[in-house]
């Protein structure tokens, strides 16, 4: 797709960068940057995992036995809270940060200092809400963290809300600015920095769908922070937006949350739409197949994306024209979603595929997340979706998009942009093992939910009828067995930290296209001071 | 492309984007009145109207409709708060008024709001009032009982399929927030 002229350039100006902490912290450098969101999110994946484990220690047999039951509500709660905003996010604004600045050949992001800015805004942001459960395990009285669900729906965070919801409001506050922050950044290097030659319809599908993305960060976020003002003056400043009882509608809060919570769906989602197109070409030795239809595919996914909020909330009441809108617009998605998923297939149509840790991952995505867009299909019929709404059909829908579907993506980006970053191959035998593992556990944890779900086992309870009982044991054997697997990928990620390992060229897979492999591994402090020319 | 440029170009985006966000923001508070317009338009959430309705209409001898009626407290709300019949028949267009009883066992004024919502949602625009005690918040001293009136028609362009009628009232303790506006009001 982008052929580029020969590019060599020498910086002897490493001596100039600083060292120790404030490298760290007053880092203007998109690579560093780009490192720090990664350790962050990857350190929440870790935190959001262990509740996961809590909750699933739980749920193991029925009957209470780990957990009281108010505890385990806090834990789904912050659990949800902590790996949609602090994992899945700031891991994909990670990869943004990286790679964005050298696909499209540009010197660093366009305003450095905001982005520092935006990435030290989030370990206050999650400390804040952390410290809640911390208080809530250890603290005198045990005080509550937030225990509404992550939806965090009214009246149950306004008037039946724990204190802790307003450290809850402040750090989504911060979160909500950073990723703001983060998203205008993207938008303005994105249009402003790329090389000569570098024409908007050159550029790897990953700066394409990273650009939508931020598109729909600077939409929703503004809602969310809404939202949650809406929510604070509610519980502090006695205004009555979702309180019936003085004139509001609680309904209406659901309406605005969804109305930023579905494009926030895709904010996780797109970008790794992005990293699989880079990598299923490389892997498949072709050019991605329909790369202009890929892009208008993904535009039209994030435009969609704002006329289907509804559908989350089919059980509220809606006269029949308003659930047949939504029912049908969510299902229109399909088709752009379905063209990307054809694209990738026919891309690997007689391609000459080798199976390097990278593409093996972008696999399990494609299969994968096809099943969980199957079940989002079938959530999306309203009148089954009366009979899904709220069970455990829909914890196994969003997590086959969200886990084996953004969060395999993320692996499979490391996989194959950890040369680039650190210099060093990631150590085969140990991911293939992080990658069996992972990938046989994850179907072990998740796809028995579905059939929980459908027999009418609800979620966010701490107990279970006893017909659950059996699956729900294999459920969490799964959990287990998928959250110690994780261990094996920290053991990569350090190992590559250490630059233990075998060393790296600069274009470490054979097949692969882009300015990114142009630069040595690791890539140098600076790179791009000249812009490359793209032909 | 000079330094200069790009440094102008950059700021003119980040300041587009950072007005789209503060937009946006706006926009999230824009939809509480969007909401309200289009459920009053609607009767999406099953609200009634809250001002008097004048009550011209026609009758409709030819259909017989089921209203029934149902009382909910707040949660803290002490009242007994009943309807004094649970489910009447009426032509559409027929002037009925009923009664609600309502009393105040606590040894304290207590001052409540009844909000009304209509069952199926579709309805709810062709329940009219002329006078309800929901129009305005009621003030029962400790220990007081009141009979309260409410008197409603159905308009005739009541969806042909809704036979029956169901008019829910919670009645919400707003002592705190009435007293915590007036003081507001004589502080001034």
């Amino acid at each position: 797709m982008t052929a580029v002229a020969a590019h060599t350039d020498h910086h002897d100006d490493h001596h100039h960068a600083p060292h120790g902490l404030k490298r760290w912290l007053f880092s203007t450098n998109h690579k560093d940057i780009g490192t720090l969101y990664l350790w962050f999110s990857f350190a929440m994946f870790m935190v959001g995992g262990l509740m996961a484990l809590v909750i699933r220690a739980e749920l193991m047999y029925p009957g209470l036995q780990v957990v009281d039951p108010e505890f385990f509500n806090q834990m789904t709660t912050v659990h949800g809270l902590v790996m949609v905003f602090g994992a899945v996010m700031p891991a994909t604004v990670g990869l943004a940060n990286w790679m964005i600045p050298l696909m499209i050949g540009a010197p660093d992001m366009a305003l450095p200092r905001m982005n520092n800015w935006s990435f030290w805004i989030l370990p206050f942001a999650f400390t804040i809400l952390i410290s809640a459960v911390l208080m809530s395990a250890f603290g005198e009285g045990n005080p509550s963290a937030p225990n509404f669900g992550w939806t965090f729906y009214a009246p149950l965070s306004t008037k039946y809300g724990p204190a802790s919801t307003d450290l809850f409001i402040l750090s989504v506050h911060m979160m909500g600015i950073s990723s703001i922050m983060g998203a205008i950044n993207v938008i303005v290097t994105v249009l402003n920095m790329r090389a000569p030659g570098m024409t908007m319809m050159k550029m790897p599908l990953f700066v394409w769908t990273w650009l939508i993305t931020a598109f729909l960060l600077v939409a929703v976020m503004p809602v969310l922070a809404g939202a949650v003002t809406m929510m604070l003056t509610d519980r502090h400043f006695g205004t009555s937006f979702f309180s019936a009882a003085g004139g509001g509608d609680p309904v209406l809060f659901q309406h605005i949350f969804w109305f930023f919570g579905h494009p926030e769906v895709y904010i996780m989602i797109l970008p790794s739409f992005g990293i699989v197109s880079a990598i299923i070409p490389t892997f498949a030795r072709k050019h991605l197949f329909g790369y202009a239809s890929m892009v208008y595919a993904t535009a039209s996914i994030a435009l969609l994306s704002f006329v289907v909020w509804a559908h989350h909330m089919f059980t509220v009441g809606m006269p029949l024209a308003g659930t047949l809108f939504f029912m049908y617009m969510t299902m229109l998605i399909s088709v752009p979603t379905g063209v990307k998923v054809f694209n990738w297939v026919a891309t690997m149509w007689r391609g000459s595929i080798t199976f390097e840790l990278p593409m093996k991952w972008a696999l399990a995505f494609v299969v994968l997340f096809t099943c969980g867009g199957l079940s989002g299909l079938m959530l999306a019929m309203t009148p089954v979706d009366f009979q899904y709404h709220d069970t455990y059909f829909v914890v196994a829908h969003f997590h086959y998009v969200l886990v084996s579907g953004a969060i395999f993506s993320i692996f499979a980006a490391a996989y194959y942009w950890l040369p680039k970053w650190s210099g060093v191959m990631p150590n085969t035998f140990l991911g293939e093992l992080h990658f069996w593992n992972s990938l046989l556990s994850v179907n072990l944890l998740f796809f028995p939910m579905h059939f929980v779900g459908l027999a009418g086992m609800p979620r966010r309870y701490a107990d279970y009828a006893l017909q659950f009982a059996d699956y729900n044991y294999w459920v969490s054997i799964g959990a287990f067995w998928f959250g110690l697997s994780q261990i094996l990928f920290v053991i990569v990620c350090v190992l590559c930290a250490m630059k233990k390992g075998q060393k790296a060229p600069a274009a470490p897979w054979e097949g692969a296209e882009g300015l990114e492999w142009t630069v040595p591994s690791p890539a140098p402090f600076h790179t791009f001071d000249t812009p490359p020319v793209v032909k | 492309m000079s330094e200069q440029g790009l440094e102008q170009r950059n700021q003119r985006t980040v300041r587009k984007l950072v007005l789209g966000a503060i937009a946006m923001f706006g926009f999230a508070f824009a939809m509480v009145p969007i909401y309200d317009v289009i459920c009053d338009i609607t009767g999406l959430n099953g609200k009634t109207s809250s001002t008097a309705a004048d009550g011209a209409v026609e009758l409709d001898e030819d259909r017989l409709i089921t209203v029934q009626f149902v009382t909910v407290s707040g949660e803290g709300m002490v009242w007994d708060f009943k309807p004094q019949v649970r489910s009447i028949k009426v032509h559409p267009g027929e002037i009925t008024q009923v009664n609600f009883t309502v009393k105040n066992p606590a040894d304290s004024t207590i001052i409540g709001q009844a909000i009304p919502s209509v069952t199926p949602g579709l309805a709810a625009p062709h329940l009219l009032k002329t006078q309800c005690f929901c129009f305005n918040n009621q003030t029962l001293a400790a220990g007081g009982e009141a009979e309260m009136p409410m008197i409603f028609y159905l308009d005739p362009a009541l969806p042909k399929h809704i036979n029956t009628v169901t008019l829910s009232y919670t009645m919400f303790d707003v002592t705190e927030r009435v007293m915590a506006n007036e003081d507001k009001l004589a502080a001034r």
